[in-house]
């Protein structure tokens, strides 16, 4: 079980900073996602390539702290339909206290292995994370902004472990792509199964390539939206007492990986105001075949 | 086993070996749906397609195909072959398209369909 208060706020920073460094460092390709924070595509991870995402949400409830929560992501393309991740969560609050708050190993299969009209991806998740997460990655049954602004100290001591299934439904059309995820969420503490949705369109400003090797230029930009929210429990499948978001999303293609931003509003009281998020993913290819490489010339 | 039910096995079983060596013999492109086959690519002749193509290719799939598009001789096949050279431009571009989930090719259907014509446009320049 990962205890939060054994990971201190300096181990984490020094961690974080390790990391970012090395990310910087490392040659990487261009991550070809979309720049969706909450919804899945049916992209998934080319085979042998490791993806490094960090996405960053920040936010404040209301009579309650700045929170800002990192996730830091792991994404490796074991195979042409099969993505697997690994998560680790944490997040900073303001006059509280910066927590470790758990991880998250996810796997996503494609069933059908052509390109169809709408194609289906499996998703299967477990979690190991601590009620102080606030990095919001989805958001399910009665999800709402008071349970973002209960203190640190009494949050970190609840310890979550939930399977989480996903079934996400993607088309690409006329260079639109348009994702559809209907969540289940089951907390094993014998808790009732969750529910929630997101929802994804996403198209690059301009899809003919210049030819020119460029940074600002529009075919590097990818614009969208995203809707999300939660949809009661199996005891009470409902809309209210839930909380519901839309955000804008950009994303830019940059030389060493992708930056994207979006601001999410929230449409309910139950939602927080506002949630800006900040994600850089980086892509190391064919990692596979550089230790099969380092391996035979030993 | 009955002699009836053992000809009835032995004649599916025959059956489905035919079936795989045919499907294992045919050519890739025999499976391109005949609308695809007979597409033509629209940006064949902009100037600027075989430079945007290379581009495309170092961003996406130089990392598999080499530099200079020969593949590694394994899994990741050279695109300098007579496979390449016998298909049509509908036939490379529904191949990006959809991939080969199955042998480790990805589906390149996230990249917009231009983008998609001008790899098809300097793949063709190589060859």
């Amino acid at each position: 079980m990962v205890r939060s208060s054994h990971l201190s706020s300096p181990i984490f920073s020094r961690f974080l900073t390790a990391f970012l460094l090395a990310s910087a460092l490392i040659p990487v390709l261009h991550a070809q996602e979309k720049p969706y924070f909450v919804t899945y595509s049916h992209d998934l991870e080319e085979p042998g390539n490791l993806e490094i995402e960090t996405k960053t949400a920040l936010g404040r409830p209301a009579d309650s702290h700045h929170y800002g929560a990192l996730a830091t992501e792991l994404e490796y393309g074991v195979t042409g339909w099969w993505t697997s991740e690994l998560y680790l969560d944490g997040q900073t609050t303001g006059q509280e206290s910066t927590l470790f708050t758990g991880f998250r190993l996810e796997n996503r299969f494609r069933p059908l292995m052509r390109e169809h009209w709408i194609n289906p991806v499996l998703y299967i998740e477990y979690e190991n994370i601590t009620g102080a997460d606030k990095n919001m990655l989805e958001v399910v049954g009665h999800d709402g902004q008071g349970d973002l602004a209960e203190p640190n100290d009494d949050t970190r001591e609840e310890h979550e472990h939930e399977a989480e299934l996903k079934l996400i439904l993607s088309s690409n059309v006329r260079d639109w792509n348009i994702s559809e995820n209907f969540i289940a969420e089951k907390n094993l503490g014998h808790e009732p199964w969750e529910f929630g949705y997101a929802l994804g369109i996403a198209r690059p400003l301009r899809t003919l390539g210049s030819g020119k090797p460029c940074i600002f230029c529009l075919e590097k930009f990818t614009g969208g939206a995203e809707m999300y929210g939660g949809l009661g429990d199996v005891a009470s499948l409902t809309l209210a007492d839930t909380s519901h978001y839309i955000a804008p999303i950009i994303g830019w293609q940059l030389p060493k990986g992708r930056f994207s931003f979006s601001t999410g509003f929230g449409l309910n009281s139950n939602s927080l105001d506002r949630v800006y998020r900040i994600g850089w993913a980086s892509e190391l290819p064919q990692i596979g075949s550089w230790f099969r490489r380092n391996g035979g010339t030993r | 086993m009955n002699p009836q039910l053992r000809r009835t096995v032995g004649l599916t079983c025959a059956f489905i070996a035919a079936v795989l060596l045919c499907a294992a013999a045919s050519s890739r492109w025999d499976r391109v749906p005949a609308k695809d086959h007979a597409r033509t690519n629209p940006l064949a002749a902009h100037p600027e397609s075989i430079s945007a193509g290379a581009l495309i290719y170092k961003e996406h799939c130089e990392q598999c195909h080499k530099s200079d598009a020969t593949g590694d001789g394994h899994k990741k096949p050279s695109l300098r072959t007579d496979r390449i050279k016998s298909a049509t431009d509908g036939d490379l571009e529904w191949f990006l398209r959809q991939g080969d989930l199955a042998h480790g090719m990805p589906s390149w259907s996230s990249l917009p369909q231009a983008q998609r014509w001008q790899l098809v446009t300097f793949l063709r320049s190589i060859q």
